[in-house]
């Protein structure tokens, strides 16, 4: 795959999907225009497109028939039923999976696809999806050898130098595209002809060839293209969707789209003009000659006519546009967006890290030196800190991502699962907006659609057992985000009966993950969700209830750093809640000292610290002791007797850290002290070191010095174990004074 | 030898610097700069001639204690010691030793093989020997001083 145009058109398509998949959502709610059944078309429609230009037969014909059903509903000629709205849904889950499997070189079972194709087919009743022909609805109209359109039209583009917004009798009704390819067009496989065959599908067109750049036989070169084309396009489209049309051969030609001005048309005339569109046009038409295109102005070839005289125009043009879409009265246009390799950002990342402790470092020396007190100097460095803060916020924001995306994934999976289990669900999602680390939103996928499989598989009743609970018959699956005090809250909440607690102490004690005569509290047994080993369904079905439990969901949860909990009302429902940190470079982490070292403890893993009496600490065998809390025992580690610290070996009256381990329970962490709690930043060791046995990374503190962030697990698991004789620990430790000094 | 013949110049310059009393040195091309020392966090577990790790704006890089590499002994604690701060393929470590001596550039023949020592050790992380003024300087091998687990295979 290492196409980048190939890449490019995958990047592409998977926005169109979202895009699509956004539309249908609004299309089934009551309120959508015209434009949103549009939007949805284009969607599809480029999709076709781009597959078309990629020979992938099995997509373009599935998006053609897609496109069929859509320029049905487009045109009002078939009404929109519940039943029609689910076959699109569902289609275009099906043209998501054809995507998938293009991209992976995999195929999808034609019985699939044929088995969409026959119900976009029955959206139709009768009337036949024609076969695609790219060529059905283009004509090549007169090839007449005519420039002066071309000088006519720029001195009438000069003219619009000076504002000329009064002249009432010219107005836009559609584009004039000179088009003239490059020979790199053709090497890529592109065609023209199919090219002008799209800008036909955008409404009314006429063609004039220009061939005077053709050169003598004597010298013709087959493979050098000399022709270009003026394309008159009378539409009501947007000037976006002419440049869709254009979207791949972009840098492969030089393109100019410029509005087409003529006599209004006729009331009986066929073209009409949005009339929504047309005061943003008249003010911003005329002047946006070339194609806007931010990212690639060397791409905006101006013709060797008295056009290039507009040339400044067209600047200031594009940025009064570009300036209108800012402040959000243009809202259906795209936002400039821009694609960054993900290394770069990471680097940058990196680099405000750097500046903030920099920064944290330089205040402290100023603040020690009282002395030489400077209140302007005090000014600046807060300044300062507040520009720091400022671009470390900017730059998290490019790595955050809405949460969106992966919402839509989302409905699938619900109307998948309730397909599969015979109910009625609708997923009803809310803060999508909210923004996340990239690599958060990734791999929260597979957690959340076993989440959401769960809530329609184990949460939602039967429809029978709805009725009869007086509930409507369709089930409704909450999902929502949200931000709360530095954290990302997503919520699964479902409207069926609520966690069956007799049934899941029942089965607990059955399989043996607790003791038969076990008292627990109600939130102790919604726990034993969480544990491994666990399933509540009677019989496996398709859906949940494979041997992966929610404790699966439970460790990915953690190895993002976050938290997991449930809640759930009899007869009502059951809400999961997964709280996360905002990024994966920072976590919350509580700052202690062990063995005069200074540690850093995840805050995700701690539960409590708690300084118990001597009467709680309990010795077992030689040098193990157990704390009673409670009325229950946990083994209580010497942090730095486990690292090769120096231990103070006193544990008459130690601070303890209750921190939960992922396999072992609780377990108590003997440290020296607590000395702040703070964000701190993940810095890896194994670059250039490797991995440590019970550490699990570093940070850098604000005095500049490292701290190493322990691993709660690999402590209390005891797993840490030393490859070295004890006699280098030794030295190793009494080595840290010379450290510390 | 491996890295010596990466270049074609037949000039190559060398930083040498004592630890243990001894003139060691490393290529030019792989040092990146010379540091002052500054405390480090210590390693739990870690081999005794790693003393910690220490920020080196940003990255987090282990300090090598390079006379106690050699089996010399630790370097006594001094405020004149300096870091050496290397690059290993992707790695990039620091050397903590006693001082940076100078900059020593000689041409490839005056670089002789280290004799048959007997002491593996240092056969295997001494790549060869410069004669100078006063005695000699010995090469480094940074990888096999950073991996010595390796050593028997490289």
């Amino acid at each position: 795959m290492s196409n980048p145009i190939l890449d490019t058109f995958f990047e592409e398509t998977e926005e169109l999907l979202e895009s699509l998949a956004e539309g249908l959502e609004s299309m089934q709610g009551a309120e959508f225009d015209k434009e949103t059944v549009n939007s949805v078309f284009r969607a599809v429609h480029s999709i076709k497109g781009g597959a078309g230009a990629f020979k992938m037969t099995e997509l373009v014909n599935f998006a053609h028939s897609f496109e069929t059903v859509m320029d049905a509903v487009r045109s009002e000629t078939l009404a929109l039923t519940p039943q029609i709205m689910h076959t699109l849904m569902r289609s275009a889950d099906c043209l998501a999976d054809l995507v998938d499997a293009a991209r992976s070189g995999r195929t999808i079972s034609e019985e699939v696809t044929s088995g969409f194709l026959t119900a976009l087919q029955a959206c139709l009743g009768e009337g036949e999806i024609e076969a695609v022909d790219a060529w059905d609805n283009f004509e090549f109209n007169a090839v007449t050898l005519d420039i002066e359109p071309i000088s006519a039209d720029a001195s009438a583009v000069a003219t619009v130098e000076t504002p000329v917004l009064s002249d009432t009798d010219q107005v836009q009704i559609g584009f004039q595209i000179d088009f003239r390819p490059h020979a790199a067009l053709f090497t890529n496989g592109h065609e023209p002809a199919l090219l002008f065959a799209a800008l036909g599908d955008l409404g009314q067109m006429t063609s004039r060839i220009d061939m005077t750049k053709l050169a003598d036989w004597s010298d013709f070169n087959p493979t050098e293209p000399r022709l270009s084309w003026t394309v008159d396009l009378r539409t009501d489209e947007s000037e976006i969707s002419v440049q869709e049309v254009f979207e791949f051969v972009h840098g492969l030609c030089d393109l100019t789209i410029k509005p087409l001005m003529g006599p209004p048309p006729s009331p009986n005339g066929e073209v009409s003009t949005d009339s929504t569109g047309a005061p943003n046009k008249s003010v911003a038409g005329p002047l946006a000659i070339a194609a806007i295109d931010i990212f690639g102005p060397e791409a905006i070839a101006m013709p060797a006519t008295p056009l290039t005289a507009a040339a400044p125009a067209v600047v200031v043009a594009s940025r009064a546009k570009a300036e209108r879409n800012d402040d959000g009265s243009d809202a259906k246009a795209p936002k400039a967006t821009l694609r960054v390799d993900l290394d770069r950002v990471d680097r940058l990342i990196n680099a405000v890290g750097e500046l903030i402790i920099n920064q944290a470092m330089i205040a402290q020396r100023l603040q020690d030196m009282t002395s030489t007190r400077d209140d302007d100097l005090v000014m600046h460095i807060e300044d300062y800190r507040l520009l720091a803060r400022d671009i470390q916020e900017g730059v998290m924001a490019i790595r955050a991502q809405p949460v969106k995306s992966l919402f839509q994934r989302m409905s699938r999976i619900v109307r998948e699962a309730a397909d599969a289990t015979g109910k009625l669900a609708e997923l009803v999602t809310s803060g999508e907006g909210t923004e996340v680390d990239k690599t958060v939103v990734e791999r929260l996928a597979d957690p959340l659609t076993h989440m959401i499989r769960n809530a329609v598989d184990h949460g939602l009743e039967s429809r029978e057992a709805r009725a009869a609970a007086g509930k409507p018959p369709m089930g409704t699956i909450r999902l929502s985000a949200s931000h709360r005090s530095g954290s990302v809250i997503i919520t699964v909440k479902d409207d069926g009966a609520g966690l069956n607690r007799p049934k899941i102490l029942e089965i607990a004690k059955r399989k043996g993950l607790i003791a038969p005569e076990a008292e627990l509290s109600d939130a102790e047994v919604d726990q034993l969700l969480f544990m491994a080993g666990f399933s509540t369904a009677a019989t496996i079905s398709n859906l949940s209830g494979r041997g992966v439990g929610l404790d699966v969901v439970r460790n990915a949860v953690q190895a993002l750093g976050g938290r997991i909990s449930i809640a759930t009302t009899p007869g009502q429902g059951t809400e999961f809640t997964i709280m996360l940190p905002l990024t994966l470079a920072v976590m919350d982490g509580m700052v202690v000292t062990v063995g005069g070292q200074t540690l850093v403890v995840p805050i995700t893993s701690i539960i409590e610290t708690i300084r118990p009496l001597p009467s709680d600490l309990h010795r077992i065998g030689t040098d193990e002791t157990l704390l009673s809390i409670r009325g229950r025992m946990i083994p209580v580690v010497d942090v730095a007797r486990s690292l090769g610290f120096p231990s103070p070996g006193t544990l008459n009256a130690p601070l303890l850290l209750l921190v939960e381990s992922e396999n072992l329970g609780e377990c108590a962490l003997v440290v020296d002290s607590v000395q702040d709690q703070r964000q701190v930043v993940i810095k890896s060791l194994e670059s250039n070191f490797g991995s440590v046995p019970g550490v699990s990374a570093a940070t850098v503190l604000g005095d500049g010095r490292i701290a190493l962030i322990l691993d709660p697990d690999a402590i209390a698991g005891g797993r840490v174990t030393s490859n070295y004789p004890m006699t280098n620990i030794l030295s190793n430790a009494g080595r840290t004074a010379y450290a510390n000094a | 030898m491996q890295m010596l013949e990466d270049t074609t110049k037949s000039e190559v310059e060398f930083v040498t610097f004592s630890a243990g009393e001894q003139s060691f040195s490393i290529e030019i091309t792989q040092v990146r700069e010379i540091r002052r020392w500054s405390p480090v966090t210590a390693l739990p577990h870690a081999p005794h001639e790693v003393l910690g790790v220490m920020n080196l704006r940003g990255s987090v890089i282990p300090i090598y204690d390079l006379a106690a590499r050699f089996g010399l002994g630790q370097t006594p604690e001094n405020p004149r010691n300096v870091i050496v701060v290397a690059m290993h393929g992707g790695q990039t470590v620091g050397l903590l030793v006693e001082a940076v001596s100078e900059i020593l550039s000689v041409s490839r023949e005056q670089i002789q093989e280290t004799p048959d020592i007997r002491s593996e050790m240092a056969r295997q992380s001494i790549t060869g020997v410069i004669p100078i003024e006063n005695g000699m300087t010995r090469v480094i091998d940074l990888g096999a001083v950073l991996h010595p687990s390796n050593r028997s295979v490289a």
